[in-house]
């Protein structure tokens, strides 16, 4: 799922799918796109759950399968959370480390008297 | 409370993330944070229902370190590497720089690929900028990364799915 989501040709399918089902020509043409290319890149989206195609005759017509995403947008989300997280923690640990550095110097100062 | 800051993420070429942040404490605190076990154990470990279950340090040049985390369920994280540079930071704003290599053993990232990872302690006026450059073995790996919601094109790209899911 991440590999398929990685390559920015292939957000770019996803992105024009979410607008309308196209057939493999329109999807490689304005992403300036051979038709293999397209199709192979198409093929991974597949492999993905993210892309389901239809073939009516010769043309192959590809639309967008969103639910997966919903599961990567969760945990994605998650994902950049951690850090947020974790900075947040370290800010009130540092808070408690001043605080604590703030007494020693004191007690240094007091001992030095 | 310090004021926290804004977390940054940016991709200055094809095989590194940089992710800044600043923190209104000095460096020599910010610098304990990351490098004493029992500080790092209380902060980093991501969302809550994590722990860290393993933080063993053998901080200098050459030394190993080996990090775990269990989450909720039988979820699992864990990293190792070795440090390739310590140095503290000084009095006079020199110094302040930690370069080690990364593996993911399980739960995250391309498991098994070593990226080096370079964590530097600036500073800002009594306040530390805190300025982590990773870089990955290729360009697929860091793109990987990326995919993971680590950048904030991304993000914006999943906006964008998020309307369209919205609208389902």
């Amino acid at each position: 799922m991440f590999r398929a989501l990685a390559h920015p040709a292939r957000r770019a399918i996803l992105r024009r799918l979410s607008e309308q089902e196209q057939n493999l020509s329109e999807l490689a043409a304005p992403l300036k796109m051979s038709f293999p290319a397209a199709s192979k890149h198409v093929r991974v989206l597949e492999r993905a759950r993210l892309v389901r195609r239809r073939v009516s005759g010769r043309t192959h017509f590809c639309r967008l399968n969103a639910a997966p995403l919903k599961e990567v947008a969760e945990w994605t989300d998650r994902y950049r959370r951690f850090w947020e997280e974790n900075f947040e923690r370290l800010d009130s640990l540092l808070e408690e480390m001043k605080g604590k550095d703030a007494g020693r110097s004191q007690e240094r100062v007091r001992n030095q008297a | 409370m310090s004021n926290a800051g804004t977390l940054n993420v940016t991709t200055p070429n094809d095989t590194q993330i940089v992710i800044t942040r600043e923190f209104n404490a000095p460096r020599r605190l910010v610098w304990e944070a990351h490098t004493k076990p029992e500080f790092l154990r209380r902060w980093l470990f991501g969302p809550p229902g994590w722990e860290m279950t393993q933080c063993d340090e053998d901080l200098r040049v050459g030394g190993k370190f080996r990090w775990a985390w269990s989450g909720p369920g039988d979820t699992g994280m864990s990293m190792h590497g070795v440090y390739r540079e310590v140095t503290p930071p000084t009095e006079g704003g020199g110094g302040g720089r930690i370069v080690r290599t990364e593996v993911f053993e399980s739960g995250c990232g391309p498991i098994g690929a070593e990226q080096l990872a370079m964590v530097e302690f600036i500073e800002k006026g009594g306040r530390t900028l805190l300025k982590i450059t990773v870089t990955y073995p290729t360009k697929e790996a860091r793109d990987g990364m990326l995919a993971s919601g680590m950048d904030q094109g991304m993000a914006a790209g999943y906006a964008r799915l998020d309307e369209l899911l919205a609208g389902m």
